[in-house]
């Protein structure tokens, strides 16, 4: 059962060949999804009909390529712009609950702690449907009191930012929470016998140091975003994000168009994975 | 000091308690509030559990209650254990640069969002699918297989999207398992089979519990993949919420159903947390 100990051949070879076809079938559907954008046909499936770009460049129906689709490219814009919202208020909100959970004790605490940590067990359609529940009663009762319309309490862009801020609060705190405990706090007292004001020896200590955390954390926050599918679904107006848009499209039927929005997806995390790796090795 | 000391108290704490009032207590308070009200005339309501007296009654919202929660379990079970061996093996059996590689790949899937890998098992599964047309080529059919919708393939789509959340919590507790713990084992004579149930799996139930409540979790409240996959009669109870509503603007309805679900997920995580005795802090912090 470990290295040290023999253990008989054919579990061995039972074991590897097991944890290898976990892993063909770990990325056989993302195979599938990548090598049928690349084929000429009006259907991702077989017969394999030729290699084409079309479905990236093409100019006109019925190939019509991802760059030259209007309702996707503005799709992929919203998203990009509701993850960019999302992550920032996330990650500013998880880095100040970092900084009071690690460094104050007060009564409560462990209450909210645990009240902190419920969004990872709510699930995200019902989180979704209570935050459109309150947002359209308090825009009721304010149209009824003074006549006027909160048009960002309606279902829209802003609702779907603050739907997802909702529960990647949790994640981006945990993970801010995590570097920070690992700070040596003499540091930032260092600081202070030599003169700094609290505010400007975590500015210039703790900040830096929590820096790749903050940064990691906003690049999950914006993945999270720009890949949530069942919060977004209940709050989202007429301006639709790229899932929604994508989901759309798939309950009309599938074209390769659906195969090479979703590699251009796989490009781009693939990119930011690696920026984020980059930098947690940097430091 | 002491009272620049406290300001900052009260800075920090002022985000953390806006967000969660605003956005978790009080949207909750009145999605229950909303679930216990009757209309009884236009713009007319009263307090009343007649929505849960719906749902009770009608056999169409039990069934799909108790088949969502049922199959649920199910994706949870299968999940652990397809992915407990592939674990055991990264965590312990591999080293070094091949362990990071492996442990990498079993991430990559996950950057992408749940809609492509769904897409990828419709492209695989349908009747014109790969799958299809490969058992055709090979002569093990004569015909076209349909092998998408039904509970079968939302069961595969909703195993597939889970890995993820099961594979890192493992693997994470088995990496702190010494490996002289296990040499003791064989020392005092116990079998392969007697270690891997005294000594692996004690030594992993918190990642166990914490794989298991979000694999559950997610399964639960998916609504994309058992509509994607599913067929004509494998109604998810996310589904239900949805029409009623966005399709039947329902509101009093689909806020009980939305209650029933939250209880059914949290009552769930109390009893696997209880019967294993650990707490949502040091399973999920």
């Amino acid at each position: 059962m470990i290295p040290t100990i023999p253990t008989s051949r054919a579990l061995n070879i039972i074991w590897t060949s097991y944890v290898a076809l976990f892993f063909v079938y770990l990325t056989l559907p993302l195979a599938v999804v990548a090598i049928f954008a690349f084929n000429d046909s009006q259907f991702p499936s077989l017969p394999w009909q030729g290699f084409t770009l079309d479905w990236f460049f093409g100019r006109s129906a019925p190939k019509i390529g991802v760059f030259h689709e209007r309702k996707i490219m503005s799709a992929i814009g919203i998203s990009a712009l509701v993850g960019a919202f999302a992550a920032l208020l996330s990650v500013t909100v998880g880095t100040t609950n970092a900084f009071l959970f690690n460094r104050y004790k007060f009564r409560g605490r462990g209450a909210l702690y645990v009240l902190m940590l419920l969004p990872l067990v709510v699930p995200g359609i019902v989180l979704g449907i209570s935050v459109l529940v309150f947002s359209s009663n308090v825009a009721n009762t304010v149209w009824d009191a003074a006549r006027i319309n909160w048009e960002f309490l309606r279902p829209g862009l802003p609702l779907v930012v603050l739907g997802q801020f909702s529960f990647i609060t949790t994640i981006t705190t945990l993970v801010i929470s995590a570097r920070l405990q690992k700070f040596d706090i003499s540091l930032e007292e260092a600081a202070l016998n030599l003169g700094a004001t609290r505010l400007t020896a975590v500015r210039t200590v703790t900040v830096p140091f929590l820096m790749p955390a903050i940064i990691g954390a906003g690049v999950v926050a914006f993945l999270m975003s720009f890949e949530n599918f069942n919060t977004t679904l209940m709050l989202v107006g007429s301006d639709a994000p790229l899932t929604i848009a994508m989901f759309d499209r798939l309950k009309e039927g599938s074209t390769p168009l659906l195969n090479a929005v979703s590699l251009l997806i796989m490009l781009g995390s693939f990119l930011l994975a690696l920026v984020l790796i980059a930098f947690q090795k940097r430091s | 000091m002491a009272a620049s000391a406290r300001l900052g108290f009260i800075l920090l704490l002022m985000p953390l308690l806006l967000w969660l009032t605003l956005l978790l207590v009080i949207p909750h308070i009145d999605m229950l509030m909303l679930s216990l009200r009757e209309r009884i005339g236009i713009g007319e309501y009263q307090t009343s559990l007649a929505n849960y007296a719906t749902i009770v009654t009608e056999p169409l919202y039990m069934r799909t209650f108790l088949r969502t929660a049922v199959m649920s379990v199910m994706v949870t079970v299968i999940t652990l254990l397809i992915a407990f061996p592939v674990s055991y093996y990264i965590a312990k059996m591999v080293r070094g640069r091949a362990r990071s590689a492996l442990f990498l790949l079993c991430l990559i899937p996950f950057w992408v969002s749940e809609l492509v890998r769904t897409f990828g098992w419709m492209i695989l599964l349908r009747e014109t699918g790969v799958i299809s047309k490969l058992l055709q080529w090979s002569g093990l059919v004569s015909g076209p297989v349909e092998m998408l919708y039904n509970d079968a393939a939302i069961m595969v789509g909703l195993v597939y999207t889970s890995m993820l959340f099961m594979v890192v919590p493992l693997v994470t507790t088995l990496d702190s398992l010494d490996d002289a713990v296990v040499e003791a084992g064989y020392d005092l004579g116990g079998s392969g089979w007697s270690i891997l149930r005294e000594i692996v799996i004690p030594h992993a139930v918190p990642g166990i519990v914490s794989g298991c409540i979000v694999v559950f979790m997610l399964s639960l409240g998916n609504y994309l993949t058992p509509t994607m996959l599913g067929g004509k009669d494998s109604l998810w109870f996310t589904e239900m919420i949805y029409s009623q509503f966005i399709v039947r603007f329902n509101w009093e309805l689909g806020a009980a159903f939305g209650f029933m679900l939250l209880f059914l997920s949290s009552f769930l995580v109390w009893v696997m947390l209880r019967l294993t005795g650990q707490t949502l802090e040091r399973s999920m912090g």
